[in-house]
């Protein structure tokens, strides 16, 4: 009888979407701890040890490459965030492209750490020059670019415009710079060390994906404060505000 | 229009003649400081002869931005500009072909003079030439977008590095990869064929996403 259609406009509104998102932090916070500790549970005690030379050091991979995947998704979703503000010019989805370019940046930074520890037991070095390091360093190189672009213009409506042409002509940098660094890369180095060849048992790749979904449900949690707190800034002279903090 | 835009920054260039030129020695002091730093062993000089010239390159294109569009936005000029009824796609073409003739040319045509002093042989010099032939107005399309996007910040000198030279790095292993393989006696050819299809691709993209930042900042 009575047809509920969700307004989604609705909470296009800064407002509207400032006391939604309060809503939900805490939901996914609390999504985000259950999963971190079941999936880390699973990884370090339940998944067996890996075979050969390998010790357990391996277990650096259940962070590593869920931190790896979130710093490449967070990269496209920011774009498409700062694409849609500008397109449209809808404040909240340029203020989440803003919000998800510091988490991007932090994960894209834990999985070249992690990367680095990792490659010391199992390589006997902290770096090569591999084309997947070589291209997440350069892909946090244009997170800093981004951040450092849009932290220096004053005018918030200029600094979302402008990060997301930059953000834009990242995207459609990244598969080229992907290629090249391939490509320079075999032509140096003769032998490459990859990560192929081992296999994966059922237990270490749920451990895997229940670590991604954590880290996926612990980027939300952590955009959404995050926009909240550059709503509160950009949105302190708005009378909604005191109400809202009332 | 486009010939007269191009035509008014060749000359406002010429009557600005030290600021080209100090770009111009920034690049061959560059390229001769590493032989001072690493040693004059001839073969080690020959091996890094090519990532040397083309880092050198690109630090001073990248140095050269500020130029782009810089002095018509402070002297207002650019605002004006920016009202005509052209398009602004060939607006920012013709800027930036101008920018390309007067601040990486040089550079082209010195660049194999440079080559001799890292010993390499004749068909390496020509290759050099040949790949920052290609790959330098690749250097100063991209190079527009972050210099139109840093109109006018404090700043905007370090900023304009920081975005332009992640971008940069397609061009470098390019460039720098056909100059290695000649020196190793391979064929340059398909790392050349991939510059020029990145020049393509830029020519197409870049002037686009340029006259969308000026119109961010300039409004």
């Amino acid at each position: 009888m009575s047809q509920k259609t969700i307004n989604w406009y609705k909470y296009a509104a800064p407002a509207n979407f400032y006391v939604l998102a309060g809503k939900m932090i805490p939901w996914f916070t609390a999504i985000t701890i259950i999963l971190f500790a079941v999936g880390l549970y699973m990884g370090f005690f339940l998944a067996p040890r890996w075979g050969g030379d390998q010790k357990e050091s391996y277990h650096i991979i259940f962070i590593h490459v869920p931190a790896a995947w979130m710093g490449m998704f967070l990269y496209v979703l920011m774009a498409i965030y700062a694409g849609i503000g500008w397109a449209f010019n809808a404040r909240l989805a340029s203020m989440m492209a803003t919000a998800i370019s510091t988490t991007g940046a932090i994960f894209t930074f834990i999985s070249l750490v992690t990367g680095s520890l990792w490659g010391r037991p199992a390589w006997g070095v902290w770096w090569v020059w591999d084309a997947r390091m070589t291209s997440t360093l350069i892909l946090l190189f244009l997170y800093i670019g981004f951040i450092s672009l849009q932290s220096s213009i004053d005018d918030p409506r200029r600094a979302d415009r402008a990060g997301a042409v930059l953000a834009l002509v990242g995207l459609i940098n990244v598969p080229i710079i992907y290629f090249s660094v391939k490509w320079w890369n075999s032509l140096h180095q003769g032998a490459t060390i990859t990560a192929k060849g081992y296999q994966m048992v059922p237990s270490q790749l749920a451990a895997m994906l229940i670590l991604l979904a954590a880290c996926w449900m612990y980027s939300i949690a952590v955009v959404l404060a995050r926009v909240r707190y550059i709503i509160r800034e950009r949105e302190r002279e708005a009378p909604w505000l005191a109400e809202a903090a009332a | 229009m486009f010939g007269w835009l191009v035509w008014r920054d060749l000359i406002l260039a010429w009557r600005r003649r030290a600021d080209v030129l100090a770009t111009f020695f920034f690049f061959v002091l560059v390229v001769s400081l590493f032989p001072l730093g690493i040693g004059p062993e001839r073969e080690l000089l020959r091996s890094i002869a090519p990532g040397v010239v083309w880092v050198a390159a690109l630090l001073a294109s990248m140095l050269a931005l500020g130029r782009l569009f810089g002095n018509d936005y402070q002297d207002g000029s650019l605002e004006q500009i920016l009202l005509t009824p052209q398009p602004l796609y060939l607006v920012v073409l013709a800027k930036i072909l101008s920018h390309w003739v007067v601040s990486e040319v040089p550079l082209v045509i010195v660049a194999p003079l440079l080559g001799v002093q890292f010993g390499l042989s004749q068909n390496t010099l020509i290759v050099i030439a040949l790949s920052l032939l290609l790959g330098t107005p690749v250097l100063s399309l991209i190079g527009a977008i972050g210099a139109a996007l840093t109109l006018g910040l404090r700043a905007a000198n370090v900023l304009v590095a920081l975005l332009v030279l992640p971008l940069y790095i397609p061009v470098l292993i390019f460039g720098a990869g056909a100059v290695s393989a000649t020196v190793e006696g391979l064929s340059p050819q398909p790392y050349l064929l991939l510059l020029g299809a990145t020049l393509v691709v830029s020519l197409v993209f870049a002037p686009w996403a340029t006259s969308a930042a000026l119109r961010i900042s300039v409004e």
